[in-house]
């Protein structure tokens, strides 16, 4: 189909890149960060070390003053700039998860919310005037995971069973510092197995061709789940104003790699898969949500005559938009409007047949039994006639022969008269 | 795909929030260049213009290779469009580039349909794209777009206006498509002519309101070189593959008895102005315009024609599933409605037919009484007459005993006379 050209010189198209660059900065971005795990795991710290800024503003109340006891899903949102690029920061928190005694359908408000988001974006998406369309959709969701050491509670793989196909996933150790470098490594091998266990799938890098990036990639891999410590506050440490937590001990620095997995998060979630997870957002698991959504419409009213025995229609169902496949219906049933009417014709054609044969029996019938009638009749007409005809022969014959006696009886009458009269003179 | 441009930090209560250092976040471009970089690019540049006006040529300048090209005859009957699709490469970017030649475009005698074929290809590509987009599984991130992003129309060298042709397919085309207007084979114009034809086109293009494709001035980084550049719309090209040495060097150009015309030499045309504009400076925005204008307009116009409007009567927004729901059910009632009718005209034929064979089976019945009627008669008759043939009969008989009788005594009357 396409062809390979080797160009003769420079033509110019490698700066589309640029172009792409330019356009991007000047557009601006978004990003939908949800954040999930009990109260006091340090959701908030960990947000603020992020993103370098206090997100959470001292209005803010913490998890001493929440009083409500269900699931709310909140959202923040602000804009920042860095290097002459704009980003629309959402975080999504849901306080009240997993603080319940009773912790059943605590994740269906976070569902809700991920869902809502989805048919925000496919109502505009599907609009006739589509204006520009924010994407609030969630990017990623960070859970996390209280640092016991033993393994995932089952609330935990409840969420993530239930979420892993709505959202991408990161699962983070939340304040790492209660481990040791040792418990920390037994509780994510724990933790990783359990999640291949219960088939959860968490958010997957990339494959990349270049060595250098599938390096960075094993990797970060090798460090899942991360195990992160937050801190807002600023410390001297070895003669550097460092992020950490000031213990009697020692001081647990954040963005040391040596003491927790920080660095590993913020790289990867902001300086190298932010677009990927956008894009795995819009290429799987939106694409999901809209594809079920869709085939729910199409497969109401659906006749049943239609699904009998016929699986294979259910593959061209989802191959095709709703609409062509309500073209595809009418030119189905239009095609079966076609047979019926043939048929009903048919079928009308052959008991019209019917009934004029029958009426042209009959009519032959009757005819038949005139015809033989009128035969009968004129034989009896015929054979009363040869009757009369004999009779009136007969008669006219008698009639004859009487005349003739009488005839003969006068001449032997006057014969004797004449005798008579001649015998009586002598 | 992602969330189309435009100001969406308008309508948000947001807050501005400054940093306490370098989060990172600055490198998002380049992540999302490295993507598109790794999905490589498309570019579909459609040539309209005249059989032989210089359009393979100009393309094979234009990106330095020789795509094949068999040259069109004069003699199509109508116009038809040739795509070729080519894989291109410049260090690390992969480019899908495909070139829509109008082949036998002015041929004709008769021109009046000619631009049909053209707007039709060009709807075509939206409408493959729409029913992309509305599949209820698709995949729109690896599908290979075909819409067209650029119209260069060429315009033949006369020096002195638009043809009427030029001008009824630019304005069929400018709603559907960039376009940027270029005078072909401009070395057979002098400067001073070349100066007053292009101020005459664009006035005729103004005046007969053909919108042609602005370079886009609101982005600063390139505001200045796309404004002076809208200026010298619409471009004079000349088109090389051949190289003539041009004082140490080999450079394309066009070689005539009174000089060397230079294809790279701005002096001597605007080549150099068209790929900077289309090429290396604007690709990007010609695509999204593309799909950000020319398909939504498009794809407004389809919906609205299916009969999909975004607002209820109530002017309560619709959401999709309603829309789905409510096209559905009227489409299923719409299919039942029509099976109803059919069966009714049935109906109705049948009860007519019925009515008719009754209606003969009446009149034979008639008949038959009438024949039945006929014969009663007869019979009465013959019977009659069988009656009177007895009853003369009879009498016959009657006589005859009669006549006997009376014969069987008159003897002794004979007798009698005898004796005396």
């Amino acid at each position: 189909m396409a062809q390979q050209k080797n160009l003769e010189g420079y033509v110019g198209f490698a700066s589309l890149p640029n172009q792409v660059y330019r356009k991007s900065v000047k557009r601006g971005f978004e990003f939908t960060l949800m954040v999930v795990g009990e109260s006091g795991l340090g959701k908030s710290t960990l947000i603020n070390s992020l993103f370098l800024t206090d997100l959470y503003s001292a209005e803010h109340p913490g998890p001493s003053h929440r009083v409500k006891k269900t699931v709310q899903v909140e959202q923040t949102k602000v804009l920042v700039k860095e290097g002459g690029v704009q980003l629309l920061l959402t975080v999504v928190d849901t306080p009240g998860f997993g603080d319940a005694v009773d912790n059943s359908n605590c994740w269906q408000p976070v569902i809700d919310h991920i869902d809502s988001k989805f048919e925000d974006y496919l109502n505009a998406e599907s609009r006739v005037n589509r204006r520009q369309m924010p994407d609030s959709r969630v990017h990623c969701c960070l859970y996390f995971i209280a640092p016991s050491g033993h393994g995932l509670k089952p609330l935990d793989i409840e969420f993530m069973k239930r979420l892993h196909e709505k959202v991408n996933i990161i699962p983070l150790i939340a304040k790492a510092d209660t481990l040791t470098p040792e418990e920390c490594q037994q509780f994510k091998k724990q933790i990783m197995r359990e999640i291949q266990e219960h088939k959860i799938k968490i958010y997957e890098f990339p494959d990349t061709d270049d060595d250098e990036e599938e390096k960075l990639v094993k990797k970060i891999k090798d460090c899942l789940p991360l195990a992160v410590v937050g801190s807002n506050t600023i410390i001297e440490a070895n003669g550097k104003r460092v992020r950490g937590r000031q213990y009697p001990w020692g001081v647990a620095e954040v963005e040391n790699s040596d003491h927790c997995d920080f660095t590993i998060l913020r790289n990867m979630l902001i300086r190298t898969h932010m677009q990927d997870l956008k894009d795995v957002t819009n290429n799987v698991h939106y694409e999901n949500y809209r594809s079920r959504k869709l085939a729910a419409v199409t497969c109401n009213g659906v006749d049943n005559n239609r699904t009998k025995g016929q699986l294979t229609k259910l593959d061209t169902v989802e191959g095709m938009s709703p609409l062509a496949q309500m073209e595809e219906e009418r030119r189905e049933h239009v095609a079966k409007m076609k047979k019926m009417e043939m048929e009903m014709e048919q079928v009308f054609e052959m008991k019209v047949k019917e009934k004029v044969q029958k009426l042209r029996d009959s009519e032959a019938e009757l005819q038949r039994r005139h015809e033989q009638m009128k035969k009968n009749l004129e034989a009896q007409h015929k054979e009363l006639e040869e009757k009369r005809r004999q009779f009136e022969e007969d008669r006219a014959h008698w009639e004859a022969q009487q005349r003739l006696v009488e005839q003969q009886k006068l001449d032997a009458s006057r014969t004797l008269e004449k005798n008579k009269k001649k015998g009586k003179i002598f | 795909m992602a969330a189309t441009d435009v100001d969406v930090f308008s309508n948000e209560e947001k807050r501005n929030l400054n940093l306490g250092g370098h989060v990172g976040f600055d490198s998002l471009p380049d992540q999302l260049v490295s993507k598109s970089v790794t999905q490589g690019f498309c570019f579909n540049i459609l040539c309209v213009g005249e059989t032989g006006i210089g359009k393979s040529t100009l393309m094979n300048t234009l990106f330095n290779t020789m795509f094949e090209n068999e040259e069109a005859s004069h003699y199509q009957n109508g116009v038809y469009l040739r795509p070729r699709t080519y894989d291109l490469q410049e260090s690390n970017v992969h480019l899908k580039l495909t070139i829509v030649d109008t082949v036998g475009f002015g041929d004709q005698i008769n021109k009046e349909d000619s631009y049909k074929p053209i707007v039709d290809y060009i709807d075509t590509q939206f409408e493959n794209y729409l029913q992309e987009e509305l599949k209820i599984k698709r995949s729109l991130y690896n599908y290979h777009d075909t819409r067209i992003h650029i119209c260069l129309y060429f315009i033949a060298p006369t020096g002195h206006s638009l043809k009427s042709l030029d001008l009824v397919t630019m304005k069929k085309l400018d709603s559907k498509v960039n376009i940027i207007p270029i005078i072909a084979k401009a070395d057979t114009i002098s400067k001073s002519e070349l100066h007053k034809f292009k101020i005459k086109i664009m006035s005729e293009l103004v005046s007969n309101g053909v919108q042609i494709y602005q370079f886009p001035t609101d982005d600063e980084a390139v505001s200045e070189i796309n404004s002076s550049m809208n200026a010298h719309l619409p471009f004079a090209v000349v088109g090389s593959v051949e190289e003539v040495k041009v004082g140490n060097k080999m450079v394309r150009a066009r070689q005539y008895p009174w000089g060397v015309v230079q294809v790279e030499n701005e002096s001597h045309c605007d080549f150099v102005k068209l790929r900077e504009m289309l090429i290396r400076v604007n690709m990007e925005d010609l695509r999204e315009q593309t799909h950000a204008r020319h398909y939504e307009l498009y794809r407004r116009c389809k919906l609205e024609e299916m009969g999909f409007k975004d607002t209820d009567p109530d002017s309560q927004p619709f959401s999709l599933q309603e829309t789905y729901e409510a096209k559905r059910k009227e489409f299923l009632s719409d299919l039942q409605r029509k099976e109803e009718e059919m069966r009714q005209m049935f109906v109705n034929k049948v009860k007519e037919t019925e009515a008719e064979l009754k209606e003969k089976e009446r009149e034979l019945h008639d008949k038959f009484e009438q024949l039945k009627r006929m014969h009663q008669d007869e019979k009465k008759k013959i019977e009659e007459k069988r009656r009177d043939l007895e009853e003369e009969m009879n009498a016959f008989n009657r006589r005859k005993v009669a006549a006997e009788t009376l014969s069987l005594s008159q003897p002794l009357k004979k007798d009698k006379d005898k004796k005396n």
